[in-house]
Formats: C-alpha cells, sequence, structure tokens
C-alpha cells in the first residue's frame, strides 16, 4: 500500500474577506526553524496594502456601528474555531518556532484564551474608560471612548500567533477594522488565523493579513492618509523614526514598539493597548423644561 | 441716537453708551524676563520681542525671546524640580498647591481679565465671564485629583512622565495655560510652558501667582518667544513629555520633529466643525447657537462652528434670523463692556482671514457682513461675515479660517447632513440642533468628532474631556480622561 501524499495549502494573503494572491504575482519562501522549506508565502505589494486598506475601510462602518454585545460575541466565536482547529495550530507554531509541542501548546492555548478576555472586553470598555461629567451648568455631559478607525499593525516578529491575536484582538474589540502585517519569517500561523477569521462570523474587512516584508508594507501604512493608528510592535527598530515621521502625515495615532524588546506574551495583558486605539467623545445638551 | 425721529413705543431700540472696564487694574512693566526656577531672569542668549494691543496696535510691553540656553536653564530647573521636590511630594500637599493657584486666580481675577483683553483683543465679557472663572476653575478642579490619582481607573499607583513640555496659542492665553499646567502637576510632573509670541502677558502675570502661591521653584518654568523657541523646547533631549495646540500644520511637524524619541505627545489642532441645525430645531436657539459657534472669541476658536449645515426647508428662514442678529452684533473696543466682537488677534492673523474670504468670493460663494458694522481705524478688526451659496469644494468650507467667517451649506436627509458634516481631515467638535431626541443620538453616534454639543454649542468645563479625532489631534484635556495625557502609560504587551 503507498503512502497517501498529502495535499499542501496555497498560502495566501487575507483581504476583504477573500484570499487573493498578491497582486504582484510574488511570493516568497517560508522555512521551518530548522531550515526545512514549509510553503511560498504571498509577498503583498504596495497594491496589496492599499486594497486592504480599502476592505477596511469599508468594513468600518459596519464594524464600528455593531452592538458591543455583538462584538464580543464574535470574538468568542473566533475562540470557539481557533479551539476546534488546535491541533493545526500546534503543529504551526512548533515548525515555524522551532519549539517543542509542549510549548507550541501553550502558545495556542494562550492565544485561545485571548480572544476569549478580549470577548469580554467589548461591552466594558465603554463602562471603564467612560464617564458622566458633573460640568458647572445646566447640562448633561457625558464620555465614551470609540474606535479610532482604521489600526495598521505591525504584529511581532517572534511569537507567531499568541503574539499577532495580542495585537489584532485589542484592535477590533472596539470596533476598529485592521490591516495586519503578519511576522515576516513565520507568516504560516497568521495564515491560518485568517482562515478562522473567515469562518467565525467576522465580517469580511475587519481584519485583513498581509504576509511579506515588514519593512517594505510599514512605510506604505504608516504614510496611507486614511489610516487612522499605526501600532509598531513588530517594526525593525531602525525603521521606527521614518516611521513615525510618515505617521504625521495625517496626525496618526502611534502605538510604539515596546522598549525592552518583545514582551512576554503569554502574561495578563494591560488594557492599555485597546485604549490606546480609541477616541474619547464628550457629547453636551442642555437640561430644562 | 442721530436724529430725533418718532420713538417707537412697541419695540424701542436702545443705543448703547460707551462703558469700558478700567484698565489701570494692570500694571504693565516695560519689559518681562524668562520664568525660570521661580525667578524672573534676563535670556542668556535669547532676542526680545513687542508684544501690541490688537485693538490699538499700542506697544503694550516687550518679552523676552528665549534661546536655546535659556530652554537649556529652564529644563534642568524643571528636571532638579522634579527630581527633588514635586516627584517625591505627597499628593495631598501638591494638591494644596494648585488650591492656592486656584484662589489667587479667582482673587486677581479682574486684572487676569483687563490683561487678557488688552493683550489679545477679546471683549472683556468673555475674558471675564469666560476665559478667567474657567482657568481658575481648572486648577480647583485638577488640585482635587493629585491625592486620588490611585482611584484614577490608572492602576494602583500611575507615575507621572518627568518634565513636560507645553506649547500655547493665542486665542485663549490664559486659560491654555491652565488646561496645560495643572493636569501637568495634578500627576506629579514639573513644566516648561511657552506662551503664544502674541499674547504671553496673561501666562507671565500666572507666573506672578506661581510666586505668590509659593510653589517651589522649578516646578513651573515660563518662556516667552516665538516658534524657534517652541521648537527648541519640543526638541530639548531632557524633556519627557511633550503637550501642543495650536494649528494642524505645526502639530505635524512637532509630531515628526520628535518621531523616534520616546516622548509622549499630545497634540489639540484646529477644526472645520459642522454646526447642524434640522428643520424641527428651536430657530431662536440655534440661531443664537450659530452666532456663539463662530463668532464667540472673534472665531479665534479651534472647536468653532465654522461650516453651517442647515436643512433646506428652513435655510431661508435661519438665514433671515442670522442675519438680523448679526446686525445686533456691537464690534469694537475689547474693554468696553458691551461689545461682543473684538479685535482680530494679530496682523498676520488679520491677512489670513481676509486672503480666505477673498478665496470665497472668487470661487463663487455670495458674502455678506451687516451694513451697520463699521470698523475702527487703527488695530486690527475684521466684520462678522457669512457666505451662503458654498460648495463643499471650496476653500472657505476645508480650510480652518480662524476668524468670524461662516461658510453656510445645506442639506435634505439626515444622511446627507452627517456625510457632509464628516467630510472633512479635522475631528475636533460639531453641533446639531433639534427637538428630536433619538435624532441627537444617532449623530451623536456617527460624528467623527471629539465634542459633539447638541443644542448648544461652545461650552467647556474642567471635568469634561476635550479634544480630537483624526487630524484635529490626539490626547484629551480636561476630566478623569484628561489624565492620561501626563501619566506614564505605555503600552507594554
Amino acid at each position: 500500500m503507498s503512502e497517501r501524499l498529502q495535499v499542501r495549502r496555497t498560502a495566501k494573503l487575507f483581504v476583504g474577506g477573500a484570499f487573493p494572491r498578491s497582486e504582484s504575482g510574488r511570493s516568497y519562501e517560508v522555512t521551518a526553524a530548522d531550515g526545512g522549506f514549509l510553503a511560498n508565502a504571498a509577498l503583498a505589494s504596495r497594491k496589496d496594502a492599499r486594497d486592504a486598506v480599502v476592505a477596511a475601510r469599508k468594513a468600518f462602518p459596519g464594524w464600528s456601528g455593531a452592538t458591543a454585545y455583538n462584538r464580543g460575541q464574535i470574538l468568542y466565536r473566533v475562540a470557539e474555531l481557533l479551539e476546534g482547529r488546535a491541533a493545526q495550530f500546534i503543529d504551526e507554531v512548533a515548525a515555524a518556532e522551532g519549539v517543542d509541542l509542549d510549548h507550541a501548546t501553550a502558545q495556542v492555548d494562550a492565544a485561545i484564551d485571548r480572544w476569549v478576555w478580549y470577548a469580554g472586553w467589548s461591552d466594558k470598555i465603554a463602562m471603564v474608560a467612560g464617564s458622566a461629567n458633573p460640568v458647572a451648568g445646566p447640562y448633561f455631559n457625558f464620555s465614551v471612548p470609540e474606535p479610532t478607525g482604521v489600526v495598521a499593525v505591525l504584529a511581532p516578529q517572534g511569537s507567531s500567533l499568541l503574539g499577532m491575536v495580542s495585537v489584532v484582538a485589542p484592535a477590533i474589540v472596539s470596533g476598529n477594522t485592521a490591516v495586519v502585517v503578519a511576522c515576516e519569517a513565520r507568516p504560516l500561523p497568521a495564515v491560518s488565523l485568517g482562515e478562522v477569521l473567515a469562518t467565525s462570523d467576522v465580517p469580511a474587512g475587519v481584519v485583513n493579513v498581509l504576509t511579506g516584508r515588514t519593512a517594505e508594507l510599514a512605510p506604505i501604512l504608516a504614510g496611507h492618509m486614511d489610516v487612522n493608528a499605526i501600532d509598531l510592535c513588530g517594526a525593525p527598530a531602525e525603521q521606527v523614526p521614518e516611521l513615525e515621521r510618515l505617521a504625521a502625515e495625517n496626525v496618526k495615532r502611534v502605538v510604539r514598539p515596546p522598549r525592552e524588546g518583545e514582551p512576554d506574551w503569554t502574561a495578563e495583558p494591560s488594557p492599555r493597548r485597546m485604549l490606546a486605539l480609541t477616541e474619547t467623545k464628550t457629547v453636551w445638551h442642555p437640561q430644562g423644561v | 441716537m442721530t436724529e430725533t425721529t418718532t420713538p417707537d413705543l412697541v419695540t424701542p431700540t436702545w443705543d448703547y453708551a460707551p462703558a469700558p472696564e478700567a484698565r489701570d487694574i494692570v500694571r504693565l512693566s516695560s519689559s518681562y524676563g524668562l520664568f525660570i526656577d521661580g525667578a524672573f531672569v534676563d535670556t542668556l542668549d535669547g532676542g526680545a520681542l513687542k508684544t501690541v494691543n490688537p485693538a490699538t496696535e499700542e506697544v503694550l510691553a516687550e518679552v523676552a525671546e528665549a534661546g536655546a540656553k535659556d530652554i537649556d536653564r529652564a529644563v534642568a530647573a524643571a528636571r532638579r524640580a522634579f527630581t527633588e521636590v514635586w516627584g517625591p511630594m505627597p499628593g495631598r500637599e501638591r494638591a494644596k498647591y494648585l488650591y492656592r493657584i486656584a484662589r489667587l486666580i479667582q482673587e486677581r481675577a479682574r486684572e487676569f481679565a483687563v490683561l487678557e483683553s488688552l493683550d489679545n483683543g477679546k471683549p472683556i465679557r468673555e475674558s471675564r465671564d469666560v476665559d478667567v472663572p474657567l482657568a481658575a476653575a481648572h486648577f480647583f478642579h485638577h488640585a482635587g485629583w493629585a491625592d486620588k490619582l490611585a482611584h484614577a481607573g490608572y492602576g494602583p499607583d500611575p507615575r507621572p512622565l518627568g518634565v513636560a513640555a507645553q506649547v500655547i496659542p493665542w486665542n485663549f492665553p490664559l486659560l491654555m495655560a491652565a488646561w496645560k499646567i495643572a493636569p501637568a502637576l495634578a500627576t506629579g510632573n514639573t513644566v516648561v510652558l511657552k506662551p503664544a509670541e502674541t499674547t504671553p502677558l496673561s501666562a507671565l502675570l500666572l507666573a506672578e501667582v506661581v510666586q505668590q502661591a509659593e510653589l517651589p521653584p522649578g516646578v513651573v518654568n515660563i518662556v516667552t518667544g516665538a516658534g524657534e523657541t517652541g521648537a527648541a523646547l519640543v526638541g530639548h533631549p531632557d524633556v519627557d513629555k511633550v503637550a501642543f495646540t495650536g494649528s494642524t500644520e505645526v502639530g505635524k511637524a512637532i509630531q515628526r520633529q520628535i518621531a523616534g524619541t520616546r516622548k509622549k505627545l499630545t497634540l489639540e489642532l484646529g477644526g472645520k466643525a459642522a454646526n447642524v441645525v434640522f428643520d424641527d430645531a428651536p430657530i431662536d436657539q440655534a440661531v443664537e447657537g450659530i452666532v456663539n459657534g463662530i463668532f464667540f472669541n472673534q472665531g479665534h476658536v479651534c472647536c468653532a462652528g465654522s461650516r453651517l449645515l442647515v436643512q433646506e426647508s428652513v435655510e431661508t428662514e435661519v438665514l433671515e434670523r442670522l442675519k438680523a442678529r448679526l446686525a445686533t452684533l456691537r464690534l469694537g473696543d475689547p474693554l468696553d463692556k458691551n461689545t461682543d466682537i473684538g479685535a482680530i488677534n494679530s496682523a498676520q492673523q488679520l491677512a489670513k482671514i481676509t486672503e480666505l474670504a477673498a478665496s470665497g468670493e472668487q470661487e463663487g460663494a455670495q458674502r455678506w457682513s451687516p451694513e451697520s458694522c463699521v470698523l475702527p481705524e487703527r488695530g486690527y478688526w475684521f466684520a462678522p461675515t457669512v457666505f451662503t451659496g458654498v460648495a463643499q469644494s471650496h476653500r472657505i468650507a476645508r480650510e480652518e479660517i480662524f476668524g468670524p467667517v461662516l461658510s453656510v451649506l445645506s442639506f435634505r436627509t439626515p444622511q446627507e447632513a452627517l456625510d457632509k458634516a464628516n467630510n472633512t481631515p479635522f475631528g475636533l467638535s460639531a453641533g446639531v440642533w433639534t427637538e428630536k431626541g433619538s435624532r441627537i443620538l444617532w449623530m451623536a453616534q456617527r460624528l467623527r468628532a471629539g465634542v459633539v454639543w447638541a443644542n448648544t454649542f461652545n461650552r467647556f468645563d474642567p471635568t469634561s474631556p476635550f479634544g480630537g479625532y483624526k487630524e484635529s489631534g490626539f490626547g484629551r484635556e480636561g476630566g478623569r480622561q484628561g489624565l492620561a495625557a501626563y501619566l506614564d502609560l505605555e503600552v507594554d504587551a
């Protein structure tokens, strides 16, 4: 009896809910930590990045207008589907990061739990970050946090799945839509995460995943006039000043990379990353009869 | 009254006699030094600037223009005060200093108001009733935060950043100084503040108040100067925090300047706010709101309601009543208690407003100003102006004019109003006028602006967070949310 030949997956981009190849026709070789060939991933171009921003902008009114309860359920649904495909992700993380299965399992478990953690935040952000303001006059006055808009996220370069989830979930839970540049050398767990998101009731365009060269895609997104914020977590250190300068062109909100290199993503997150991608809106109305 | 006619006994009109506020309460020096480390000192390597009364073009005083060495000295004083005194001081003690400052401003309110109107050109009614009381309130509110930061929602022991470099504009000189200094001090930072080059005097009077409050030397330093001084301060390597209020153009330059540093930045920049009037709005109240929205402080307000969006079915009525109301506005001596519209702050700003208004005519909009409005001969003045027939593509509908110029556009449906209101790179404020509560909330949720005034406009309070979306900047001033601008809340994981 001959051994069955495995059907390999083509690793594609995830843009606007679809899985296109790079319009440039380019790809790059992804290898395992031990150097073996894993796949050819799409090498996203300027056009792909711009298409992803268009998709994210298109998705913004619907996603930001959805109820917090609805967004919470959808993020929880991501955790459900990820749990069901845990075995695949464990294999992919182990291959990509060169860690043993126990370590990879811990990473995938933490990534699933991270979605659950952020799912629970959706209807609590406004309670924690909002306020009723006792102004000195006959007015009703309140403040609420709102999503910033389209967020570019440069995923961390070390932790291929947990790191990415730890920067994407806080961006979208409040109603932002995201264009994510996956971990450059280890993009396959991100590609698979895109496939999970596509089947988790996350509306098309809410998360868009680009694979390719971070240093090539980052300036395009940092300088894009329809991107409202950028998380520089996975940016090459020497490129950060240039990216911040480009971001100033439309006064983007910038989340700087961690001071001490990539943090321990398994630690309990703080709500700061989520709140850094929100805006406070204050509403006034007179009181009277 | 110029000539005697038959008196109208049903709706009599009255002429106002001049009612000037006495200016002798203000004692001006001929020249002012820099306020560094608790004392007024001469500049080491800078120059001098003259500040004028924009209503008369009279030179009020000469102030120092701080140079790089002065900035070094001021930042060093602030650093020393942060490390040795202000940082280690318990919050409850910091609080009492801030309460003292609030009380001193209240005690010297009249002096501040007159000085502000002299240097800025704004009507005494506004400096007396808005700027100065709000500045005092800002210190009073933030004083109470100094020993309650652990309960503000930023963790059990939120830490200050260190030395804050603060650059403020000329439209609300004292109030903007209060908005910057009060939260910085309450959270335990020390400050180097640069007032605007055309309005340095109230900040220097505030320095006197700081001395009277016996605030430890170096906690607040005030360095006067122009753009170069500001850039030197923002770029100083020992500054941990930069806060700027001013134009979007300069805000972007500052964001570029500090790129690659770890300085925390908050920006409060320009705006092009839509003031949306629906057909069911209380028209008389809306007209008052439109007037307050764009003619308050001569329109020198970043959140001014400079685009009036009025529903087509009431456009004619709203414009008629608006023009009738504008004909009653009194433009003139800022120190006159009856004055509604004061002087434009500087010749440079007047030129900018004049140029943009001319572009409105060139691009085909119809220009109107009340015939009754007579401009004084000396000083910088601009009559309240309304443009109708404005298209979204016109410069007067897109660019911040920062003057008493209103651009009127119309709409038919709520969705169209919303789309037009949001069709701008700015996002500081917006107004909505309607009697329908559900429509207010529908609009308020969808307007991409940091402050939404519904059936009111241009209200401010120290408990109420203020700041922009998009190119109007980031960070908030006021309230619990405003504290974040001065706390170390770097995103770690």
